[in-house]
């Protein structure tokens, strides 16, 4: 893992003093809200509905346990003894008081971790596939590179004034668990023979105008990598609306301009560039490439993990559905659940975030990764010590064995924590795990994505079926979109009618469910295919109950 | 009262702990909403607004939000402001060990 330098720890004690000024200044009243709140933001701090926010980077969901142990004080001391981990692979501190944000700052600072660029419009989080580095079927870890963009991009003099957020995520597998499609810019690391590079997406992005992103080149090699994104954001920093903030993401830009003059735009941009580039990046990414090398993996028996594998159905059930294929064929990949039935997607407890580092320094090689679905994985576990790994889960209410099927739910907070939002996502996602708890193994994989209002933080639009909170006339509504995914085959969900209350969301997915578990060819064909290969009316009239109404006809 | 102005109360952001306050008949804030003082009349909401907000070390944000009056004093009038008044629905961190849920 990428360690923090002299330069970096001055860095962030030189920014933490500054912001400590600040907010004493804004408690004296030497500075009115409307001048604190671009300084508050800039460091990571929203005011919400119910208290302030602080919304701490983990760079491309990377930590190691050190870390994680004190994410887990930050919240014992400064917060209500937990944390909210999102879809941008960040952690969320629900309840800080103001006073309290400096000293949060330090005690982040001392494990090399930060709010900065969470905020505002600059190149956020850069975000990752969670199984970097460990997957079995990766052509090479993305995270040196990921790590690259984070130093450039940092305090990047030029990009701290974009037209709007801008957020890059990248995958080295070419199954895509990083959404790539639906970012700014997307990566996805290829080979062309000896030759690594990159296929290049632009202008992907949920929220208001959901679009997939398209493929602005098919291979830029890795040594021009940094210049051609510098190309992509100096001339959406030019071309990009200003005007509408609603109007001002690279998607925009694409749509209006189109795909072929964006192209030609950011090709003439990088001509400049590329012949002024010093190529000192080369170096760097050298050095991080043995930063981030694999971990000494251990030789033993697996005969452990093969016997509880035969003997207990619990432990069965959770390697069937938490675990995934590791590149040595004696580890696995873990992913923990940070969705038991009727919990809140995405929240840890401090002893539940202790007992998660304390497993990956013991089993883990020190690494524990946060997944764009708001769950943990610890990445390189070898599969002898997998039956006491699952013991310890269990002690701590985090051995749910659901990763994937429906209560495997994203929700963003929505109106419960959101000042933004127009609708609560929370009890939606706890009552859905809930109804379907008993026959989510018979359903099997499915994706249900939740968002609190058109910003989809939540993902919606991308999920199988996808829900968005509204406000209609007062009241909450909430509207499905069908046959959303957000891997390599990405597409956005379709709208199926008119929103449902609250209190009919859940009957109107138990609708949709039981037919889809009529319709399926059998249990191998999962939702999103049995809605490929039927089109969305058999879903919709599910829904509506029109069906049995048009048969009568 | 005033022909288009409909009952408010006067709330926003305590500064040091973000939660949310409400303007009382007593002049003081409170952080229920049944303490509120239900405005009826234009102006008196109008002052007591300009009045916070030319408080920024104390306040964040204040407005006027609809209301009505109810059996312990006034409701909110919209979902959202309910959920304001009455914390998160996933835990019990917000006002509801106050009695507000
Ligand atoms: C303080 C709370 C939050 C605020 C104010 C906020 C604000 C926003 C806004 C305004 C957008 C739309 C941007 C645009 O399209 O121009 C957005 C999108 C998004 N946010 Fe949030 N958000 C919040 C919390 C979260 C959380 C908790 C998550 C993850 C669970 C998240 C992840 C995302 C994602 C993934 C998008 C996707 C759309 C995109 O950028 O293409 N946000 N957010
Ligand atoms: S989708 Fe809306 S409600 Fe949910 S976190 Fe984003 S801004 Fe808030």
């Amino acid at each position: 893992m990428y360690t923090y330098s002299e330069f970096d720890h001055d860095f962030l004690k030189t920014r933490n003093a500054q912001f400590r000024a600040q907010v004493e200044r804004r408690i004296s009243g030497a500075l009115t809200e409307d001048e604190f709140k671009p300084l508050r933001l800039m460091n990571g701090l929203y005011l919400q509905l119910h208290a302030y926010m602080l919304r701490v980077a983990i760079p491309y969901g990377t930590l190691n346990s050190a870390q994680m142990r004190q994410l887990a004080d930050i919240s014992e001391r400064w917060d209500k003894g937990y944390g909210h981990f999102t879809t941008r692979q960040n952690i969320q501190f629900n309840w800080p008081r103001l006073r309290d944000v400096p000293d949060m700052l330090d005690a982040l600072a001392e494990v090399g971790m930060h709010a900065i660029q969470t905020s505002g419009n600059c190149v956020r989080n850069v975000t990752a596939d969670h199984f970097a580095g460990a997957s079995a079927d990766e052509i090479a870890d993305p995270r040196p590179v990921a790590e690259l963009l984070r130093q450039w991009s940092t305090d990047h003099p030029e990009f701290q004034f974009l037209p709007r957020k801008f957020k890059i995520a990248i995958t080295g597998s070419p199954n895509d668990r990083a959404v790539t499609r639906a970012h700014d810019i997307g990566l996805r690391m290829v080979r062309q023979g000896d030759a690594q590079g990159f296929e290049v997406i632009v202008g992907g992005g949920l929220g208001r105008t959901p679009v997939i992103g398209k493929v602005i080149s098919d291979f830029v090699p890795e040594q021009d990598l940094l210049p051609y994104i510098e190309a992509i954001l100096s001339t959406y920093n030019s071309f990009g609306r200003r005007d509408n903030k609603y109007k001002a993401r690279i998607k925009i830009m694409v749509n209006e301009l189109g795909l072929d003059e964006v192209r030609a735009r950011v090709d003439r941009r990088f001509a400049t560039l590329r012949a002024e580039w010093s190529g000192a990046d080369r170096a760097i990414l050298r050095d991080l490439r043995e930063s981030f090398a694999p971990p000494a993996f251990r030789t033993a028996p697996t005969e452990g993990y093969d016997v509880a594998y035969r003997h207990d159905p619990v432990f069965r059930s959770f390697a069937d559905t938490n675990l995934a294929a590791h590149r040595h064929p004696d580890y696995a990949i873990v992913t923990i659940s940070l969705k038991a039935h009727g919990a809140t997607p995405g929240d840890a407890t401090a002893e539940q975030m202790r007992l998660m580092a304390d497993l990956a320094a013991q089993y883990g090689h020190d690494e524990l990764r946060i997944s764009h679905e708001q769950n943990v994985i610890l990445p390189h576990v070898h599969k002898s010590d997998l039956p006491h790994i699952h013991a310890a889960l269990q002690s701590a209410g985090l051995a749910t064995a659901n990763i994937g099927l429906i209560s495997d739910i994203i929700a963003c907070p929505g109106m419960d924590y959101c000042a933004l939002a127009t609708a609560r996502s929370i009890p939606v996602a706890q009552e859905i795990a809930q109804a379907f708890r008993a026959r989510e193994l018979d359903i099997g994989a499915m994706k249900i994505k939740i968002s609190g209002c058109i910003n989809a933080c939540g993902h919606h639009h991308v999920g199988h079926i996808g829900i968005l909170g509204l406000d209609r006339a007062g009241v909450e509504n909430y509207q499905i979109t069908l046959g959303g995914d957000g891997t390599e085959t990405a597409a956005l969900g379709e709208r199926a009618g008119p929103g449902f209350a609250y209190d009919q969301i859940v009957p109107a997915i138990d609708r949709l469910i039981c037919a889809y578990l009529d319709l399926r060819v059998d249990a191998q064909e999962s939702f999103i295919a049995a809605f490929r290969r039927l089109g969305p009316k058999p879903f919709k009239d599910a829904l509506y109950q029109t069906g049995g109404r048009a048969d009568a006809a | 009262m005033s022909r288009d102005f409909a009952p408010s109360v006067l709330t926003a952001n305590d500064l040091f702990e973000g939660d949310v306050v409400y303007f009382t008949a007593t002049g003081d804030w409170s952080r229920q909403h049944t303490d509120a003082l239900l405005f009826t009349d234009q102006q008196e909401a109008a002052e007591a607004l300009a009045a916070a907000q030319a408080q920024p070390e104390r306040f964040v944000g204040p407005y006027l939000a609809l209301a009505h009056s109810g059996l312990n004093g006034p409701e909110p009038a919209h979902f959202r402001e309910a959920f304001r008044a009455r914390g998160p629905s996933n835990y019990r961190h917000g006002k509801q060990p106050m009695g507000m849920c």
